[in-house]
């Protein structure tokens, strides 16, 4: 039987999550589609596939990380997800002729199994080589920073219903490192945009917002000072918008978008940005639900790479002590489920997730409470294992 | 030239050992302390009277300006308005000119914001851009103070920004040297930087705040507002009695929504200026609500904090004239006609605690000349020229 039939295809995934076409439950439009969808979105590179389990490359990271991976991955053992993790480290190395680059083992790894989660890693100062974020996004070409920002019923802040992605394009615009000093005393940095980049974040994000069920796109610039880069890329995103006339598109100045934001955050839905306004929204709407700490994040390259992090800081001061709080790694984790078509474990662990704090009873102590880190993951367990 | 030639002679006086090995820092600085201790605002013309320059704008700055008038003329306030109108639909830069020659003219200008058509070629600037470029209005000041009758979801935010106003990312250079690609310059200079912290740091000062925090992306763009961050440390120095703290930009924002009350003073370049001033202005209620002033050297030019044209609700007499209002109370702090200002800042903010009479930016239902209205019957009642007659 040929595996590649569409309607097997569906059949399978359905399967796992433990529905079926003539049985006695109704399965949901919505859910169907999503499943066309997560189908549609595949790349056409074939992943590595061992009985049905993906592999996926893990890079613990510095700090919390190692803590907060061990949780991650107890939990997706509990819910039986079908991934096998393959851990690897980076750490910049010098390749010949001086280059900065990741250790081969971690690159061959992550262009193997295309997918990749990572925790927090260390920026160092002064170490001669740029920081390893940078590295990463060169190495793999991570174009697209999606970050989707959902409050948490359990988790207080004086924003409720925040349900916004902020789409950021992570390769260029004021990001470029092009600085000179002209002459002593002046300084002039250089902002880059490019066709290419503009065109490929804007077409990623209407397949993004058709894909997750997004009604509208708004693009944010500053196009009446930033008249020609701002402009172009305004231009890319309107040439898209027309592509995909399903989805609404409309732009907005960077003022009223942050003036907007803070006092009804509900009116947004997908915002697409070049890199540094995509850097300082996507921070603010973290804030609007909660910080870094609960703010999952995915990284998506060219070639069908994407690597899904948790972008809070390694946190050295408790490393080691069990007080960290894995929510972010976890959410970004869910994401890179739902990425790779995996909506039902997704939706399982992120349910547990969210009602582990909404009962307020386990909380790490950066959420209000005072559990330890390996007893939060046991009671997200115990929801999993009662979801299953 | 005088200012320099002073400062020379100045130098030497005060450090006669130095003399002319005084760093270009020290010179700098002390040519701004030189041109401080001559600001001041334009003398009262004939009859005790000032001439203010007014820029009606686009959008609600007509209708908004007309209010301003209004009042002012309801409360004998002893300024004339030059009005000078600028279209923002010709592609000529000849409106804007006279505009700014009024401006040399009068000193002090009331404006709303003129309009840029992006859809317009690029060699059509921003015409609010080059006025303040053109009269080197180099700081921005805004005070974003929550208001007792405002409904909002932080309380008792006292936040004062002050925003490099003339370079950075806002200098309009740009080209396309590669079809396709679009390089657009952001410039920092020292003796800008220093300008702006030094105000900062005297404003601080004046008004008895205690903490001054620098906004900044230094760990990216590490020449850039490496040199602002440098220049704002070295002005620090000089103010030991005020503490002096940087903060990455995104992390700003972040603090901004979660606990927006531990900031008390903050100094920035421009376009961090642009979305941490208007993120405040959306923490305590809104773009109705928070005036915001240019100062230069020579000139001043008062205006709403974020600047917005407010297209859609034009013409309709639903804006809040709060902003336009606050503004020209400023304006009038400025003119040192202190009595008129405290005047009319007391019937704006009593107006305020009357829900009732809330615009619909701020949740309510009441109309603009509803509000206008208000705040000139309490003027009457409250004003001295009406228990004399």
């Amino acid at each position: 039987v040929n595996e590649n039939v569409p309607h097997l295809q569906i059949l399978n995934l359905l399967k796992q999550w433990g529905l079926s076409l003539n049985g006695k439950d109704k399965i949901k439009a919505q859910e169907v589609s999503r499943v066309v969808g997560a189908l549609k979105k595949e790349p056409p590179q074939p992943r590595t596939f061992m009985r049905g389990i993906q592999t996926v490359t893990l890079i613990p990271g510095d700090g919390i990380g190692p803590e907060i991976s061990t949780a991650v991955m107890k939990i997706f053992e509990v819910a039986k997800a079908p991934i096998q993790w393959e851990e690897r480290n980076v750490t910049a190395i010098q390749g010949p002729g001086g280059k900065w680059m990741i250790p081969p083992d971690a690159k061959e790894s992550m262009d193997r199994n295309k997918i990749g989660l990572k925790g927090p890693l260390k920026t160092p100062i002064a170490a001669g080589h740029p920081s390893m974020n940078l590295l990463l996004r060169k190495t793999f070409d991570l174009y697209a920073n999606v970050r989707p920002c959902v409050s948490i019923e359990g988790y207080k802040t004086p924003y409720t219903d925040v349900n916004l992605v902020t789409i950021r394009e992570n390769t260029e615009g004021e990001y470029s490192g092009i600085e000179h000093v002209i002459v002593d005393g002046v300084v002039q940095s250089i902002k880059l945009i490019t066709e290419q980049a503009s065109q490929r974040i804007a077409e990623y994000a209407f397949e993004y917002a058709k894909n997750n069920q997004r009604a509208s796109v708004t693009a944010v610039h500053k196009a009446n000072i930033m008249r020609m880069s701002d402009g172009l890329f305004l231009r890319k995103c309107r040439e898209a918008a027309e592509k995909h006339k399903d989805v609404k598109f409309n732009e907005m100045y960077l003022d009223t978008v942050c003036l907007n934001m803070v006092q009804d955050p509900t009116q947004f839905d997908v915002l697409l940005m070049p890199n540094l306004y995509g850097d300082i929204l996507s921070d603010l709407c973290a804030g609007l639900i909660g910080g870094l700490g609960v703010t999952p994040s995915g990284n998506i390259g060219a070639n069908g790479v994407a690597i899904f992090e948790s972008v809070h800081g390694t946190a050295p001061d408790i490393a080691g002590k069990d007080m960290a709080n894995p929510t972010a790694l976890l959410l970004s984790a869910v994401m890179m489920l739902r990425h790779m078509g995996l909506h039902g474990h997704g939706q399982k662990i992120e349910t547990a997730c969210f009602d582990v704090i909404r009962d307020k009873k386990v909380l790490t102590k950066d959420l209000g409470g005072n559990s330890k880190c390996s007893e939060f993951t046991e009671a997200i367990c115990e929801r999993v294992r009662d979801l299953v | 030239m005088a200012a320099h030639t002073a400062v020379m002679s100045m130098s030497k006086i005060l450090n006669p050992f130095w003399g002319g090995r005084l760093g270009h820092t020290v010179k700098v600085r002390l040519v701004i302390m030189y041109e401080m201790l001559i600001l001041q605002p334009p003398p009262a013309k004939y009859g005790g009277r000032h001439t203010v320059t007014l820029i009606p704008g686009d959008g609600i700055g007509p209708e908004l300006l007309n209010h301003v008038r209004e009042v002012f003329r309801f409360s004998c306030v002893p300024v004339d308005f030059e009005v000078v109108h600028v279209n923002s639909a010709l592609e000529s830069e000849d409106d804007i000119n006279d505009a700014i020659t009024a401006i040399r003219r009068n000193g002090v200008a009331l404006k709303g914001n003129i309009e840029t058509k992006h859809t317009m070629a690029p060699s059509v600037k921003s015409r609010n851009n080059l006025l303040r470029t053109s009269l080197d209005l180099y700081a921005n000041v805004m005070h974003c103070q929550s208001l007792p009758g405002v409904q909002t979801r932080h309380k008792n935010i006292d936040i004062m920004i002050i925003r490099e106003n003339t370079e950075g990312e806002y200098s309009s250079l740009e080209h396309e040297s590669v079809t396709g690609v679009v390089e657009s310059l952001k410039i920092i200079t020292r003796n800008n930087s220093l300008r702006i912290a030094d105000y900062a740091f005297r404003l601080a000062r004046e008004k008895g705040r205690k903490r001054v925090t620098a906004v900044h992306k230094a760990n990216i763009m590490k020449l850039g507002d490496g040199l602002f961050l440098q220049c704002c440390r070295e002005v620090a120095s000089d103010y030991p009695d005020i503490t002096f703290d940087s903060m990455i930009v995104d992390n700003t924002t972040m603090q901004l929504v979660s606990n927006p009350q531990q900031f008390d003073v903050m100094v920035m370049p421009n376009l961090y200026g642009n979305v941490v001033s208007n993120v405040c202005a959306g923490l305590v209620g809104g773009p109705g609500l928070v005036p915001g002033a240019n100062y230069g050297r020579d000139y001043a030019v008062f205006e709403t904090a974020t600047r917005n044209t407010g297209k859609s609700i034009a013409q309709r007499n639903i804006a809040n004239p709060t902003a336009m209002l606050l503004a020209s109370c400023m304006m009038l702090d400025h003119l040192k006609l202190y009595g008129y200002a405290s005047m009319i800042r007391n019937a704006i903010l009593t107006t305020m605690n009357e829900t009732r009479l809330h615009t619909a930016d701020i949740g309510g239902q009441g109309t603009t000349s509803d509000v206008v209205q208000s705040i000139m019957r309490i003027i009457q009642s409250k004003g001295p020229l009406i228990s004399e007659l």
